[in-house]
């Protein structure tokens, strides 16, 4: 049994009473909801009579329905603005913070938690969201649920939870360069597998994530359930306290030595023991390019495509049914597989370094005919900052559209999909089949970078020869 | 709320390993903002051409109408949080699913809405999906308080359930909202001992 890590700390603090049924019943420090799996909950609350308990630990955006082209209201499509009419409804009726468009604050919910500083270490985090590990980047406890136990959180601020085990995963040595963050947390998964951290939560550490800025650990962490571990999280440590300095909701100057004081007295003790411990070497990671339908589906942009017969006997079936749909052959390689759409964006990359390290590659040169590229900043601060810095003009200068914020086509609810059998390059985070929008759609993940190059060159491409 | 000891019924099988809950049920039917009308679209893209014409998912086989238990393989519901997912299995009519593991979210949803994931062996969940292909009139019994599925009134095989889960459906405390605000008084302690919550 795992003892002394941060998972315990935070979990031990934050546990109300054991429960009849044996689950913790679990304080939650932050709770943040957006317009698709919180109208039911409301309505659920509003059956039983009950009030939000601590209104003012629920905060509200919307992201997964908003269009990006033009966000004018109402929107084109009736149930995409039927949805936005239910939380705005719902925020005023019930007393929560709600991050709108005119706010200036709008965006994908763990893009906006992060950079308003409501994210802190040592906190417990819910959202209805399957990437809520996004927030373990700063030390915290974060949970992807479920609606009903939306409506938990809502009416008691808590929910009734099955402890964790805690596997450690180490990632020792240097990147090489031209490597980033995706191509990290899309080799482990590779590695450990998508069922792997299934009953695990997974704490993330060693010279690579030390040496890792706050957006990087969120594109690592974001991806913690892509393995099957609904928590992954990196200690807090002087760069995470760094990056909440001075932001909107961070301890102010007077009490930022309490917050310090706290924020250090949750990270995992030295002598911590774990119930698994996993290691792996940082100069054996390459850029990783997903070719099937589960994101453990991945090679290195070099290797050649996987043949099923080798596969474990378990995997086969998922290989055989991942070529079908990506119409892709067995010894092929991934480099030079043709592509008809780009995506940047998406909770995992659609932050600000991504913008930056995807417009490197973008500046001066010009998106293929054959490919439709366009990007779509995480969250409207993300976006004023990338034109302040005139990325949005090295993108559509090269030939990229830029959008308003939003989720996009990383889960396809708004008009942002794919058509027919088309293929995406794309930064998000699930390449699932009909994850984008068309049953026939097919979906190959990589990091922001990589992505940009493949729009250029209309291709799978190792984006190292693109910057040569 | 209601004690859930036993499932009863025929059942139906869905093979694979990873089937998410994308593919259980596509983003686009999120837009509904009650649950109301997903009983229709479970599996809907495996299920339907893009004419609507039946692509032959055991979902539409007329020998698995009616059938209240699932019979699934690894993984099932990886992926996104959306309750829909079990939602749609529930209203289409699913009452209990049993397979070689679960993703998380999607098991703690389950057990949010009175459905049981009971764990068995890959040979387990293999004769499982081959007794009822081979007869869909079978009758399974899924008894909680047992761990065991029954067959004809004879015990086929045990089955796992994390206990607390199990607890909570065969205590009817699966729904947990009356058990969380039972302790709202411990709940302002703990709020209160926690220094980020009153600010530092």
């Amino acid at each position: 049994m795992a003892k002394g890590t941060l998972y315990n700390k935070v979990w031990d603090s934050h546990t109300v009473d054991k429960l009849p049924t044996g689950q913790n019943q679990l304080f939650i420090g932050l709770h943040l909801i957006h317009e698709v799996t919180s109208p039911q909950a409301f309505d659920m609350l509003a059956e039983k009579g009950l009030k939000v308990a601590y209104p003012q630990r629920t905060f509200a955006t919307v992201d997964h329905i908003v269009p990006t082209k033009s966000q004018a209201r109402p929107f084109q499509d009736n149930e995409a603005e039927q949805m936005m009419g239910a939380i705005e409804k719902n925020v005023s009726r019930f007393g929560v913070t709600f991050f709108n468009f005119e706010s200036g604050n709008q965006g994908i919910v763990h893009i906006i938690g992060p950079e308003m500083g409501l994210t802190q270490p040592g906190m417990t985090i819910a959202c209805g969201d399957s990437h809520t590990s996004t927030h373990g980047a700063f030390g915290t406890l974060a949970f992807g649920i479920g609606t009903t136990q939306v409506r938990d959180v809502l009416a008691t601020q808590c929910l009734a939870m099955d402890a964790l085990k805690v596997r450690r995963v180490n990632v020792n040595g240097k990147l090489k360069p031209g490597v980033t963050a995706k191509d990290v947390t899309l080799y482990i998964i590779q590695k450990l597998g998508v069922k792997g951290g299934i009953g695990y939560a997974y704490e993330y550490g060693g010279d690579v994530f030390d040496a890792m800025t706050m957006e990087e650990r969120m594109t690592v962490c974001n991806m913690a359930i892509e393995g099957g571990a609904r928590v992954g999280y990196v200690n807090p440590d002087q760069t995470t306290f760094d990056y909440l300095k001075g932001r909107q909701y961070a301890p102010a100057a007077d009490k930022w030595e309490k917050a310090l004081a706290y924020w250090k007295s949750v990270a995992s003790d030295k002598d911590a023991q774990y119930d698994d411990v996993v290691n792996f070497n940082g100069a054996d990671i390459e850029p990783i390019v997903t070719w099937g339908i589960t994101p453990d589906q991945s090679v290195g942009v070099n290797d050649s495509l996987p043949d099923p017969a080798k596969a474990h006997e378990d995997e086969r079936k998922s290989y055989e049914l991942a070529y079908k749909h990506m119409d892709l052959k067995p010894g092929a390689p991934i480099k030079g597989t043709k592509i008809d759409v780009a995506f940047i964006g998406s909770c995992t990359n659609g932050r600000i370094s991504d913008l930056r390290e995807a417009a490197k590659v973008a500046k001066g040169r010009k998106v293929s005919k054959t490919v439709k590229a366009f990007v779509v900043p995480g969250s409207q601060a993300v976006k004023i900052q990338a034109e302040k810095e005139g990325l949005d003009k090295v993108f559509q200068d090269a030939g990229f559209e830029w959008r308003q914020a939003g989720c996009s086509m990383c889960l396809a609810m708004n008009p942002d999909k794919l058509k027919g059998s088309e293929i995406s390059a794309s930064s998000s985070n699930r390449n699932f089949i009909g994850r984008q929008g068309s049953k026939d759609g097919r979906t190959m993940l990589m990091s922001p970078a990589m992505v940009a190059a493949a729009a250029i060159e209309g291709k799978i491409t190792d984006v190292r020869e693109v910057l040569k | 709320m209601s004690k859930i000891n036993h499932i009863e019924g025929r059942a139906v099988p869905v093979e694979g390993n990873d089937i998410d809950t994308d593919r259980i049920i596509p983003a686009r039917y999120l837009k509904e903002i009650t649950f109301t009308n997903m009983g229709k679209y479970p599996f809907y893209d495996e299920r339907f051409d893009s004419a609507g014409k039946p692509k032959g998912h055991s979902f539409d086989m007329p020998q698995y109408q009616g059938a209240h238990i699932l019979f699934v393989n690894q993984n099932f519901g990886c992926g996104s949080s959306r309750e829909h997912a079990p939602q749609s299995l529930m209203r289409w009519g699913i009452q209990a699913i049993v397979g070689e593991s679960f993703a998380e979210i999607f098991a703690g949803n389950c057990t949010m809405l009175g459905i049981p994931t009971c764990t068995v062996s890959k040979e387990q969940a293999h004769e499982l999906q081959g007794k009822v292909k081979g007869n869909p009139k079978t009758q399974f019994v899924v008894d909680l308080d047992k761990k065991a599925i029954f067959c004809e009134g004879k015990e086929l095989m045990k089955f796992d359930i994390h206990e607390s889960k199990r607890n909570a459906l065969i205590n009817g405390t699966w729904d947990s909202t009356s058990l969380l605000l039972a302790n709202a008084g411990k709940t302002a302690e703990v709020a209160k001992r926690l220094p980020y919550v009153s600010g530092f």
